[in-house]
């Protein structure tokens, strides 16, 4: 009932023998050696991020910087503008938004973060997408910018109502930040980029460390009595309690932002009527279905038992019913809820929040009702 | 009474014709925190190495086979109530179901504890 097997070509991250000392559970995610879980255990660590503060290494994502070669922030913002549907040259100095790279036929490539730091943009992409979004970018953008990676920074987060409360120690700007501040500060001092920010649905940070400092500045974090190490386990569950994507599962190619429930994340000036509409990849179809609706969308999804409904479940309209409607693209158990939760796609017809829909599963047709997200509330500083 | 152990990390405690079944410690380690439990109806016919219950964890779904053919004579719905025995007490509380045993040969070549604890090394 176990698989044990582990591929020997994995990457490390600056951070992997403080993981192994720390007797994290290492398994293979995205080419990265990585702790799932540590001693604690996935429910426990999933709990102590919600009421104290976690600390989780994410040095696997990518880390890039982009330069307009005119030296103006506004050139690489505006280039930046044709890959993304988001508006970035509105974007302040020191602020940070969420984006995805858009395809042609108006798929999604990747989400990542975008700060403006001053004289740059800093982005934060997926691991699992880092080297084709470098290409990406380089592809359609080396005539007008500099595109530069930073495999010599590890990226950790530390997630929690305590994290303000535990980084004042360490950075004395850091309570003072709103929710997706970002730029460059010094954590004892280590030129460390943070940004109010995270992947949990809590209130916390995360920071950029040069590799060497990584170890150093990660273990004097752990070493306050309210931080304890998370694995990628408890991310999962507290990022699917937020009801945010996982790219490759709930977001891909195949959807759209706007099928994607994504559209929040678009800015006006970027619509239909705005100042610069359009004139991103894809934009003829995500502009459309902003402004006349995507045929299905991500929606929510409370199973009424106990049974965890899990990725690749299908969804029916009824208990009989032969075809399917749809498709869960991420589930499992809720912690702090103490209930299955997940999140799938469905018809229009059928994803308004309260309807019933059937998952399949081990060949019975278990009830499951279309619900709001996120499952547990947002406590970000805005 | 004996107790033997599969190379699934499924333990029997034998008791004349009636087999309990549960997950060994081990086990449950490497899982990590069970929330949730599917047992068998009681009365259904299992095939030796057919799955026959599921235990998952935040993380995943895994089976716990049918360690040997025979009908299901009774299952632990304390078990189903409280999913987190299987963390607390796998040896013992946390039995899954009971098989009345069909064919007692399909005993031979399970594992006594020494070898299990060999084969978990």
């Amino acid at each position: 009932m176990l698989a044990t097997d582990k591929p020997s070509t994995l990457k490390q991250t600056p951070l992997h023998a403080l993981h192994v000392a720390r007797g994290g559970k290492m398994v293979p995610f995205a080419g990265y050696d990585m702790p799932v879980q540590y001693a604690t255990g996935v429910l426990k660590e999933h709990l102590h991020t919600r009421a104290a503060a976690g600390l989780f290494d994410v040095s696997h994502m990518g880390q890039l910087t982009l330069r307009a070669k005119s030296g103006k922030l506004e050139d690489a913002a505006l280039a930046l503008e044709k890959l993304v549907p988001m508006d970035i040259l509105a974007l302040a100095p020191g602020r940070q938004r969420y984006a995805q790279f858009t395809n042609k036929a108006g798929g999604i490539l990747d989400d990542l973060m975008v700060a403006n730091f001053g004289d740059h943009l800093f982005l934060v992409v997926n691991a699992a997408c880092k080297d084709e979004d470098e290409a990406h970018l380089r592809a359609h953008l080396s005539d007008t910018c500099i595109i530069e990676t930073l495999p010599d920074r590890a990226l950790i987060a530390l997630q929690g109502p305590k994290a303000a409360d535990v980084l004042a120690k360490f950075c004395p700007e850091a309570p003072a930040m709103k929710f997706m501040d970002a730029g460059p500060h010094q954590m004892n001092g280590i030129a460390c980029f943070v940004s109010r920010s995270g992947y949990t649905g809590e209130d916390g940070y995360e920071i950029s460390i040069p590799n060497d400092q990584a170890e150093a500045l990660t273990s004097a974090l752990l070493n306050h009595p309210d931080v304890l190490p998370i694995g990628l386990g408890a991310r999962d569950s507290l990022r699917l309690e937020a009801g945010l994507c996982l790219y490759g599962h709930d977001i891909d190619t195949t959807t759209t932002p706007i099928e994607g429930g994504l559209n929040w994340s678009i800015q006006k000036s970027r619509r239909t009527g705005g100042a610069r509409a359009g004139g991103f990849l894809g934009s003829d179809r995500i502009l459309a279905e902003l402004d006349g609706g995507a045929p299905r969308k991500r929606i929510g999804l409370l199973p009424e038992g106990r049974a965890p409904v899990r990725e690749g479940v299908l969804l029916f309209a009824d208990a009989n019913s032969t075809e399917s409607i749809g498709s869960v693209t991420s589930g499992g158990f809720g912690p702090s809820l103490g209930a299955p939760i997940a999140m799938g796609y469905l018809p229009n017809a059928q994803a308004a929040d309260g309807t019933t829909v059937f998952a399949e599963l081990r060949g019975q047709r278990m009830p499951m009702k279309v619900s709001p997200m996120p499952f547990v509330p947002h406590s970000y500083k805005r | 009474m004996t107790t033997l152990y599969t190379e699934d990390h499924e333990w029997l405690l034998i008791d004349g014709d009636v087999v309990t079944v549960g997950i060994t410690d081990y086990a449950q380690s490497q899982l990590g925190d069970v929330v949730f439990v599917e047992l068998p109806k009681v009365g259904r016919a299992l095939k030796k190495a057919e799955a026959a219950a599921v235990v998952e964890s935040v993380k995943a779904a895994s089976d716990v086979y049918a360690p040997i053919t025979g009908e299901v004579v009774a299952v632990n719905d304390a078990l189903a109530a409280e999913p987190a025995l299987v963390n607390s007490d796998a040896d013992s509380k946390a039995w899954f179901f009971k098989i009345k045993i069909a064919d007692k040969s399909e005993l031979e070549g399970l594992m006594d504890a020494d070898a299990y604890k060999a084969h978990t090394a």
